[in-house]
């Protein structure tokens, strides 16, 4: 470089991570097809390439995201590239919102405008849930769930306010792994739920919009899950200051995001779309 | 890419070619790639539809044939509408998700916004080479899905770019597929390039430059940018249940399981009414420079203009029913959409208006920027203009789904996009290049290119109007005349896109080197003319001082 840089702003070296991202990306999704494609020919069905681009994204997201780390570290992130970083993130979010606003879209439309089994629709509506679908108990696990996310939630922001605030690193570590635990709990009890669902996941509307609301919701959880462990290591590795904690921060908003959605989907899909 | 000989004024650049161009950091180097790549995928969009006009030439079916695809009609021809649907259906994915957008705002967009800010970079550098390579890996799915098995037991799915169900969701073979999760890659390329946009729009302004004083091209990609944050995401889960209702049995489009096809319509349009204005708002921002440039005068309005892009792109969230009036949906809600879709009218005919009056009294040059600048004006006001036909309910019942649909969005995308893509080349090519264009050669690119595209898509309109339907392979003989006519004005245009693809490669060998910073005239006042050409690997690595961007008369 023949000039030095007078500012704060980030530039970075060239690196390998977005292109090999990227064609791992293709092969990942080509595989999916290859290996799950309802019309794909048997004869050429195989999980192999599937697999090999899956381990590479996960290879690329591991190796980049830890390059970041060490940036960081080395305090490449002044004040500016860290307020630069929660804008990003707060948009990724914002982005999230948006995708899920499309499977309530799903779910709100066939509340509210249930298809006519005999044909009749708009003209005649449907009922919903639709005739011969029993559906869960909102009282029972769903809000027991309810309940551990939030408390979940609430464990995340003590742990920030003992490090923003406190300086408290014992009280940090204990909040992020609550939060953790609460958190794989929920998962389990997800999954015990989906296992006793009286209804399908294919072939009627109900379970469509249920699943594939909620699956996409539980995917969330596990990515918040694994966000806020590598939080905990990143604390126990003393990557974090009072001041300077912008992974953490990004691992709570995510949660908290998180959180929200449930709540949308408790209050929308089990109490009032559910009786 | 030939620049890399051109390049570097005050260093040797040391790095590789892999280095440079695979492993980019560099928002200019990443702007040209993003530039190169979606002017190839735009030549395989552009011979398709060429191909297709080919067709449509003399009524009955000559060269897609069951026998096989040709070039030169033997007389023998069973018609073979499966390739039809295939090249209608790439030609949409191509051009919409995979040439406008990355050239406007991924192209232009890296490469002159943070320069237009006086940033040193953007925001998130390696996040950006995501962006383009995921563009690359989804404009490589869909092109991989034309040649694999789909549906009609042929190659390649033949649904049309909206991907309608039931169609979409019944087509055989797993061209469709692929084809789903192209535009999945594509919509996370553009949903990772527009966080990086507008972060670095937000966050690494030159000192000084408050909201209200950025170029208009720097707003133009800033408002794009929220556009697709936002719209981009809602289209990725409705092409989720498509994938899912295809593979996994899920009937959220599927009567049969209480689902409703008219459910992805309605979640479809919502992204792709945002859309248009994602792939048009680029290009506003464009012409604006190049008129207050050879007009020699500063934009008239600027803050109105800054107020209506954010107006159009607020309402362009609103309307998107307009695209489904024959649905049947109910009165008010025609209504509703009817009226919010003419209102987008006002900050349209603001922008349009200030563009005018900012000529008005100036000392107008009429080099081939202004020239593409005056034809997307004339154009793009004359395709507003059948949209405000098409937007009443009741017309729309005579015009849904024929020509005149067809002519209308062709005269804003391909005749108002396309043409300010082409005022940005010819405005930018010496800063990026550091070799100037051709005049000559660039306005008889212009002169092909208006006379062709017009005389392909205006008669449309007749055809339109007389009930010819889009979408189809052969028509009656009445519409022999005007079809014939389109096709003739196509190739014209083919023409003229070989003449361009030559002056490209012409300036970059052997244009005349350009000396001057600013080679236009002292109104090209944004901050990309205040460095040499081409720029140095790194830009403002001290940043920018208030004068040399601030014409404001406060300062």
């Amino acid at each position: 470089m023949a000039h030095e840089k007078n500012h704060d702003y980030h530039i970075l070296p060239p690196s390998i991570w977005p292109f090999a991202g990227a064609l791992s990306g293709f092969t990942m999704l080509l595989g999916f097809v290859l290996a799950f494609g309802e019309r794909t020919p048997e004869s050429i069905k195989q999980p192999y390439v599937f697999i090999v681009g899956t381990v590479g994204v996960l290879y690329v997201m591991y190796a980049w995201w830890s390059e970041v780390v060490h940036e960081s570290n080395v305090g490449d992130h002044t004040p500016v590239v860290r307020l630069g970083l929660r804008y990003g993130f707060i948009m990724f979010i914002m982005s999230e919102v948006m995708f899920f606003s499309a499977w309530f879209w799903a779910f709100f439309k066939n509340a509210i405008y249930p298809m006519d089994p005999d044909g009749m629709s708009p003209i005649v509506d449907g009922v919903w849930p639709p005739v011969g679908i029993e559906t869960f108990d909102p009282w029972h696990l769903p809000l027991i769930n309810t309940l551990i996310l939030l408390c979940s939630g609430a464990a995340c922001t003590w742990a920030h306010h003992a490090l923003a605030h406190e300086n408290n690193r014992k009280d940090t570590a204990t909040g992020l792994i609550v939060a953790v635990l609460l958190g794989l709990i929920f998962t389990v009890f997800q999954a015990y739920e989906y296992s006793h669902a009286a209804f399908g996941f294919s072939g009627n509307i109900y379970g469509a919009t249920f699943f594939m609301a909620t699956g996409f919701h539980g995917f969330h959880v596990i990515i918040g899950t694994i966000f806020l462990f590598v939080c905990y290591l990143r604390l126990r590795a003393g990557h974090f200051t009072p001041e300077k904690h912008v992974g953490f921060e990004a691992a709570a908003w995510y949660w908290h995001f998180v959180d929200v959605v449930w709540l949308f989907l408790f209050a929308a899909v089990y109490i009032w779309g559910g009786a | 890419m030939a620049d890399a000989a051109a390049h570097g004024h005050d260093h040797h650049d040391e790095r590789g070619f892999f280095t440079r161009w695979f492993m980019s950091t560099n928002h200019k180097d990443i702007g040209i790639l993003y530039l190169f790549t979606s002017g190839f995928v735009g030549f395989i969009a552009v011979a398709f539809t060429v191909y297709m006009r080919l067709e449509l030439k003399d009524p009955g079916v000559q060269y897609m044939c069951q026998e096989g695809i040709r070039l030169i009609s033997d007389g023998v021809c069973a018609p073979n509408g499966h390739v039809w649907n295939v090249i209608v259906t790439a030609h949409g994915i191509l051009m919409m998700f995979f040439v406008v957008i990355p050239a406007l705002f991924g192209g232009f967009g890296n490469y002159f916004m943070p320069l237009h800010i006086g940033a040193p970079d953007m925001a998130f550098p390696r996040m950006n080479n995501l962006s383009f390579w995921l563009y690359v890996s989804g404009a490589s799915l869909a092109i991989l899905s034309v040649v694999v098995p789909g549906g009609n037991g042929q190659l390649g799915s033949g649904v049309g770019w909206v991907l309608y169900p039931p169609l979409s969701t019944s087509e055989q073979g797993f061209s469709m597929d692929l084809a789903i999760f192209a535009v999945h890659l594509s919509g996370a390329s553009s949903i990772l390039g527009a966080i990086n946009m507008i972060t670095t729009f937000l966050n690494m302004r030159a000192p000084g430059m408050t909201l209200f004083k950025v170029p208009l091209f720097a707003w133009s990609i800033f408002v794009t940018a929220w556009l697709i944050l936002l719209a981009l995401p809602v289209l990725a889960g409705a092409i989720t249940m498509l994938l899912t209702d295809r593979n996994f049995g899920t009937t959220f489009f599927q009567p049969e399981g209480g689902g409703d096809p008219i459910l992805y319509q309605h979640i479809l349009w919502f992204f792709g009414h945002p859309e248009v204005y994602i792939i048009v708002l680029p290009g506003f921002g464009i012409i604006s420079h190049v008129i207050a440039t050879f007009s020699k005068k500063p934009i008239f309005g600027y803050l109105p203009m800054v107020w209506a892009l954010i107006a159009i792109g607020g309402l362009g969230f609103v309307v998107w029913a307009h695209h489904m009036y024959t649905v049947g949906m109910s009165l008010s809600q025609q209504t509703y959409f009817m009226l919010a879709t003419m209102v987008i009218a006002v900050p349209t005919g603001v922008k349009i208006f200030s563009w005018i009056a900012t000529m008005w009294g100036g000392s107008i040059e009429f080099k081939t920027p202004m020239l593409w600048a005056f034809g997307f004006l004339f154009l793009f006001t004359l395709g507003g203009v059948t949209g405000i036909v098409l937007s009443q309910a009741a017309i729309d019942r005579a015009y849904h789904d024929t020509y005149y649909v067809v002519a209308h969005f062709h005269y804003v995308m391909s005749l108002g996009a396309v043409f300010a893509i082409f005022a940005g080349t010819y405005f930018w090519i010496g800063k990026m290049s550091g070799r100037q264009y051709p005049e000559r050669l660039g306005q008889i690119h212009f002169w092909m290119m208006f006379i062709g595209s017009n005389l392909t898509f205006f008669p449309q309109h007749f055809l339109g109007r007389q009930g010819m339907p889009r979408r189809y392979i052969d028509y009656p003989d009445g519409f022999a005349l005007w079809n014939e006519v389109s096709t003739w004005g196509a190739f014209l245009s083919f023409a003229s896109f070989l003449l361009f693809i030559y002056i490209v490669f012409y300036t970059i060998r052997s244009g005349k080197p350009v000396t001057e910073n600013n080679y236009w005239n002292e109104h090209a006042d944004t901050l990309e003319w205040t460095l040499p050409s081409p720029p140095p690997e790194h830009t403002f690595e001290t940043l920018p001082k208030r004068e040399d961007w601030d014409r404001s008369h406060a300062h």
